[in-house]
């Protein structure tokens, strides 16, 4: 009896993470500077910033095969490998399809990285925050459930979360895209400065600005800045780029208040009936298979969108025979990513003797969304918008016909310029995208998979028609020769924002979450990752979730100081 | 999307251009196959060392030998490659072989410098006649001097001697500037 109540205190933090990605690090970092002996739970093995970036200071030279993709790569990682950033210098850090199955019901790319840090080192980088054209969405045009919150109750934590992690970029104006603050913006280049002013004689309703990016461009903080070496997924020794490994986790270990635990796979969340209240979780060693239980007041689940997702169907009681928080009904469903792969590119003929510096730029230009963004630009075929990512570049080397001296001078110099823009659209949600449960289909450790069940719909299709038009459109108008059109068509979860199934709202029937990110069944349970989110925008998510994280966070510990939680 | 889609996309979102060739020689990388034997040998090592040479040779900056593009070829041919590429790439250097000896009656290694380049050089007016073909089908056969060619380059200019001196490599750059004067003759960035 003495030895359990012992285990139990041993056990037992103010506050528990699960996961460690960009929003598991925000809220260890938010919550240990709030004074809560907090736990972080991670299900990969431990990252170490900087020690554990192992490729990051090697040479193209240095790896056998150039970066490209071998035939063991592609079996360890048959679906990972389908991603832009999977390489020879970043296989580490995604899963082995093999150990970490799932079963699509329709083609869905689910695209991870366990590890300390999660997919904060791999991710994209790029930041906007949303506005009140994207929170208002749903309950304007019907789909979905109203968000509980508007940009007010947000915009304040933008500000908080981009002052600590770096955002470069620069200022529009634009009510559809908030400015944020900036870091100064990384410059463009010859042609996308043409490009650019070309758009703005030509549009009265689209700019081209220069990506917002996660990136420091100035010293901050002892980070940075950052060296243009554009070797980011690797993980940064000069920590140029946010990510958990380098900036979070680290602030939260200076509180002396962190205890992190890789190799911590999460089974389920322990739930009190009489109180109403998580209790805790309990959780799988990855390497001894041995379960334990953790305690606490509070329970942040930050396990990415479907890792959280699974954890929360996982735990099933008598209060909630459906998973955890679900008597909705909607846990698992409404399952969102962004659809892209579409867009143009074509050839510039001028700027000869114009060319970029050594450094490798590692972002592009954004085209805010025209679309739909007031009665003006209201379309007939579809709802909600998109924007678009690109870039212009010098390429190298004039054609490639023959061998020898003419052929080597001509590979030695810069070539053509050219340019590509790639749109990001809106994915509506629908009740019918879901994730469930499989108990029959085991992963390597003998745990139920999910059934992924997600596809674009006529929304979405008749949207891409746009997107891939107006990028040629724009291409073509501002002087670019040789504009080609494309849509490669990716499945759902190639954009890695996966998010919904576990949405907030105002009502309780109708969603998972309130509009503080609480189970609205299991006041102390948060979930801050892409599971929370009603609609999925067309900008990246990433900062949305963090600064809905430290929101969260201010929350839980007023609400426990108040003892409310 | 299809790979080449998406390295293409990728490749304009990052700026940089990619040229024909290494997207070919990218989509040679799917499948699997087992170590091919062949591809060891060093009578292997040494025709593709020449060829390589021949294709990117030594001029007032290093040549492809010294970039250890034979190596670089052997390796991805065999890790890379599925079994039927890597045929149609052994089979290859035996047609370079029958080609030398039936123009100059000699085996490739046996040729003079201009009497190789002579011979790939038609070598490649076949292989830029074949990928001009009418009725071209997904799932044909790539010419077997693509594969060659197409790793050459990519494995010259990402070789140390190709990267810092046929073209200019900064290791940690430190900055960005968008539009910097071009002074005809100046190298291009490595990448």
């Amino acid at each position: 009896m003495n030895l359990n109540i012992k285990a139990t205190k041993e056990n037992t933090y103010d506050a528990i993470v699960v996961g460690s990605g960009i929003s598991g690090g925000w809220a260890a970092k938010e919550l240990c500077e709030k004074g809560l002996k907090t736990l972080v739970l991670e299900r990969g093995r431990n990252v170490e910033h900087i020690k554990d970036y192992t490729t990051a200071m090697m040479d193209p030279w240095e790896f056998p095969h150039r970066l490209h993709h071998t035939n063991e790569m592609r079996e360890k990682h048959p679906i990972q490998s389908r991603c832009y950033a999977f390489d020879e210098a970043t296989q580490q850090f995604w899963v082995n399809d093999k150990e970490n199955p799932y079963n699509e019901v329709k083609p869905f790319n689910w695209l991870r990285g366990y590890q300390v840090g999660g997919r904060s080192l791999m991710w994209g980088r790029q930041v906007y925050r949303w506005s009140d054209l994207d929170f208002e969405a749903n309950a304007k045009d019907g789909h979905g459930v109203d968000w509980p919150i508007r940009y007010k109750d947000i915009a304040p934590w933008y500000e908080y979360v981009e002052r600590f992690i770096g955002v470069s970029g620069q200022a529009e104006g634009l009510p559809q895209l908030p400015d944020g603050i900036f870091m100064p913006a990384m410059e463009m280049n010859c042609l996308e400065k043409h490009v650019a002013a070309r758009i703005k004689e030509q549009y009265k309703d689209r700019i081209i600005t220069i990506g917002r990016v996660a990136h420091v461009t100035e010293k901050h903080n002892g980070r940075g800045p950052c060296q243009y070496r554009n070797l980011c997924a690797r993980g940064c020794p000069y920590t140029g780029y946010f990510s958990s490994n380098g900036v979070t986790l680290p602030a939260a270990a200076a509180t002396g208040n962190l205890t992190l635990r890789p190799d911590s796979i999460v089974l389920e969340v322990l739930y009190d009936k009489d109180t109403a209240k998580a209790t805790g979780v309990r959780v799988m060693d990855a390497h001894t298979k041995q379960t334990v239980e953790y305690y606490a007041n509070i329970v942040f689940l930050n396990g990415s969108t479907l890792g959280t997702t699974w954890i929360m169907m996982n735990s099933v009681s008598d209060r909630f025979p459906n998973g955890f928080g679900n008597d909705s009904g909607q846990l698992g469903h409404n399952l969102m990513d962004h659809h892209f792969g579409v867009g143009a590119g074509g050839e510039f003929d001028g700027f000869e003797d114009q060319y970029t510096s050594a450094g490798r730029r590692p972002n592009g230009i954004y085209i805010p969304r025209f679309r739909n963004v007031n009665a003006s630009t209201m379309q007939k075929d579809y709802v909600r918008g998109f924007g678009y990512q690109g870039g212009a570049g010098r390429g190298r080397g004039i054609g490639n016909e023959g061998i020898g001296v003419a052929l080597k001078e001509s590979q030695t110099i810069p070539g053509k310029w050219g340019m590509g823009i790639g749109s990001w659209g809106e994915h509506l949600p629908y009740f019918e995208n879901k994730v469930t449960l499989n108990k029959e289909k085991k992963d390597v450790n003998g745990l139920p998979t999910l059934d992924i069940d997600c596809e674009f719909k006529e929304n979405e299709l008749a949207m891409r028609k746009d997107m891939q038009q107006s990028a040629i459109e724009m291409l073509e108008k501002a002087g670019l020769k040789n504009v080609h059109g494309y849509d490669g068509a990716p499945p759902p979860g190639h954009c890695i924002h996966e998010m919904g199934t576990a949405r907030m709202g105002r009502d309780p029937k109708t969603s998972v979450l309130n509009g503080f990110n609480q189970v609205h069944a299991a006041k102390n349970v948060f979930i801050t990752d892409g599971a929370c989110m009603a609609s999925s925008s067309c900008v990246n998510p990433s900062i949305t979730y963090m600064a809905l994280t430290a929101r969260a966070c201010d929350h839980a510990v007023s609400e426990l100081k108040k003892g409310n939680i | 999307m299809h790979r080449r889609d998406a390295i293409r996309n990728v490749a304009i979102l990052l700026g940089t251009a990619i040229s024909a060739s290494t997207l070919s020689a990218l989509e040679g990388c799917t499948g699997s196959a087992p170590k091919n034997y062949d591809l060891h040998t060093p009578q292997t090592k040494t025709l593709v060392a020449e060829v390589a040479e021949t294709i990117i040779p030594t001029t007032d900056t290093p040549g492809a030998k010294a970039g250890k593009v034979d190596e670089f070829i052997i390796t991805m041919m065999n890790d890379c490659y599925k079994k039927a590429d890597q045929d149609i790439f052994l089979d290859g250097l035996k047609k370079i072989d029958e080609a030398s000896k039936k123009k100059f009656s000699k085996v490739f290694l046996e040729l003079t410098p201009e009497q190789r380049t002579e011979i790939l050089t038609e070598i490649d007016k076949e292989r830029v006649a074949y990928n001009k073909r009418e009725n071209k089908k997904d799932g044909d056969p790539a010419h077997y001097f693509q594969f060659m060619k197409d790793l050459t380059l990519v494995g010259y200019f990402s070789s140390e001697p190709g990267a810092t001196q046929a073209l200019r490599y900064v290791r940690v750059p430190g900055k960005y500037d968008g539009c910097v004067p071009y002074k005809k003759g100046d190298k291009a960035w490595a990448s």
